[in-house]
């Protein structure tokens, strides 16, 4: 009986897992979006002196970030006006993409 | 495509990279698929190293630039303005090849043949290539103003458009101009190369005469209907730091000079004498992609498809930067140039190895002016493909301009400079 339950609690957790995956971006996609942020962020992340790397640093803090930059809520020379090009599942992937870099 | 040799090679090159060697030793000498690459600005020298990286040092690829370094118009206008040097904006190519292999010649394509997939330079060598990717930048168009064929006239009336000798020329004729002088600009019906760029060009000028030579004066002379970039943003640095400096005179279409004279001559407006003329000629295509057949539209620029970069009239040539037909709102920029370089690269990468390009690209373009030393204003955009309409269109809600020019912004300017070089170079 344990057993079962179990597995069935795997299952369910892998349909869920696989419902949040459900926007899930070809890694080459979210590495050519993320190519777009280099000009300023560095390639691959590693920026040059005076602006912030992106190479290493948490999904959550990049997503966190450019959601507020989205909403205003944080200050902004021209952040601001470039996050809201981007979608939520563009954001995510392309946060990933960086927190996978190396620092 | 002989696609196992080439993952032979790619496997090769990444395991060198773990072992410390560099695969990137092996310039020209692998057995994978050839890249050549024209030009060696933004656009070129970005696809040149991101094609290297991306195929994990699998393609090879042979970048052909006649210019033995890389001067960055981005920030050139800064020496005109007498605050930075040419060495401030010059790189060298030297990382290409050492951290990435890229072959690069030193070198200057003068035919290309689009169906035996050759091309061949100047000094009568050949290179053979699967796709050519093609990044010419602007020619001008000298010969809509006959006066510019006379003997020396070149010599006297600069463009300083192509930031390299004439950009410290220009600055020379400046210092050499009397007090009370004036130094005018002409600019061509847009599109054309760097859309603010004439604007932070005459901020430059300004902002030195008032230091050095605060008699003199600036007249900006745009055949535009009104100031085609950050419009309000230099208006108000014109009319408030610049007061009395600079003059904006709008529809004003440039049909001829004469040099020995220093006379601008315009299609309705008076000839116009000046101390220094600076005229900014219509633009095209660079000549190598027009004399292959590629610049179909209006035959002065290069419509390309923009999931590739692949050329509408010819295949397996890319063509990136300034020479291409822009999509709407994207303007002929470095930094646009750079992201083009980049989406060519994944596609080229992908075509040659058998894998799917990528169906969405999106980018975003930033660019800053300069309206004295250290104050900046910006202009940012997003950019996203239209499946429907097969274009690049610009997200709405997003983009917009600087509120007011700043100093924070200025510095801003500067770390995104080291980076996009480095982006592009290193």
């Amino acid at each position: 009986m344990k057993k079962i339950h179990t597995a069935w609690t795997l299952a369910l957790l892998l349909v869920a897992a696989s419902a949040s995956q459900a926007q899930a971006v070809d890694p080459l996609q979210a590495r050519s979006w993320a190519a777009g942020c280099a000009n300023c962020h560095g390639t691959n992340g590693r920026a040059e002196p005076g602006m912030e790397s992106l190479a290493g640093v948490s999904q959550e803090d990049i997503v966190k970030k450019m959601q507020d930059y989205k909403t205003g809520r944080r200050p902004a020379t021209l952040m601001h006006q470039i996050s809201k090009g981007y979608s939520d599942d563009q954001i995510q992937a392309i946060a990933a993409y960086f927190a996978a870099q190396k620092k | 495509m002989k696609r196992r040799q080439f993952i032979q090679t790619a496997s090769w090159g990444s395991a060198a990279g773990v072992l410390g060697l560099s695969g990137c030793a092996t310039v020209g000498s692998g057995s994978g698929p050839k890249v050549v690459v024209v030009g060696g600005g933004y656009g070129g020298a970005t696809a040149a190293k991101y094609v290297r990286m991306w195929s994990d040092y699998g393609i090879q690829v042979t970048l052909v630039e006649p210019n033995a370094s890389f001067v960055s118009c981005p920030i050139s206008n800064l020496v005109i303005g007498g605050s930075k040097t040419m060495g401030d904006i010059t790189t060298p190519y030297d990382n290409l090849g050492k951290r990435h292999g890229v072959n690069v010649v030193r070198g200057f394509v003068t035919q290309i043949d689009a169906e035996k997939r050759l091309v061949k330079l100047a000094d009568g060598s050949e290179l053979s290539y699967d796709r050519l990717i093609l990044s010419p930048g602007v020619d001008l168009m000298m010969d809509t103003l006959p006066g510019m064929g006379k003997p020396g006239a070149q010599d006297k009336i600069l463009h300083a458009w192509k930031a390299g000798p004439q950009t410290l020329a220009l600055r020379q004729q400046l210092e050499a101009m009397p007090d009370g002088g004036v130094f005018a600009i002409t600019i061509p019906l847009a599109p054309y190369r760097c859309p603010p760029g004439p604007y932070e060009r005459a901020c430059q000028v300004a902002n030195y005469f008032s230091k050095a030579k605060p008699k003199s004066k600036v007249l900006i002379l745009d055949e535009n209907d009104d100031v085609t970039s950050k419009g309000p943003l230099f208006k108000k640095a014109w009319a408030e730091r610049y007061k009395g400096i600079i003059e904006y005179r709008s529809k004003h279409k440039l049909v001829d000079v004469d040099a020995a004279t220093n006379t601008l001559k315009f299609e309705f407006n008076d000839d116009l004498k000046a101390n220094v003329l600076n005229v900014l000629p219509m633009m095209r295509a660079g000549d190598i992609a027009v004399k292959t057949g590629l610049a179909t539209a209006n035959k002065r620029w290069c419509e390309v498809d923009f999931l590739t970069f692949e050329s509408k009239a010819a295949k397996n040539i890319h063509v990136l930067g300034d020479s291409i037909q822009v999509a709407p709102l994207m303007p002929k920029s470095g930094h646009m140039a750079n992201q083009h370089g980049k989406t060519c690269a994944a596609a080229v990468v992908a075509l040659l190895t058998g894998k799917q390009v990528n169906a969405m690209p999106i980018y975003n373009n930033t660019c800053y002016s300069f309206v004295s030393d250290e104050d900046v204003v910006h202009v940012a955009s997003v950019h996203r493909y239209d499946a429907e309409k097969k274009t690049m269109l610009t997200v709405p809600g997003s983009g917009g301009v600087s509120s007011a020019a700043n100093e924070l912004e200025g510095r801003y300017a500067l770390a995104w400079a080291r980076n996009i070089w480095a982006d592009t170079l290193a």
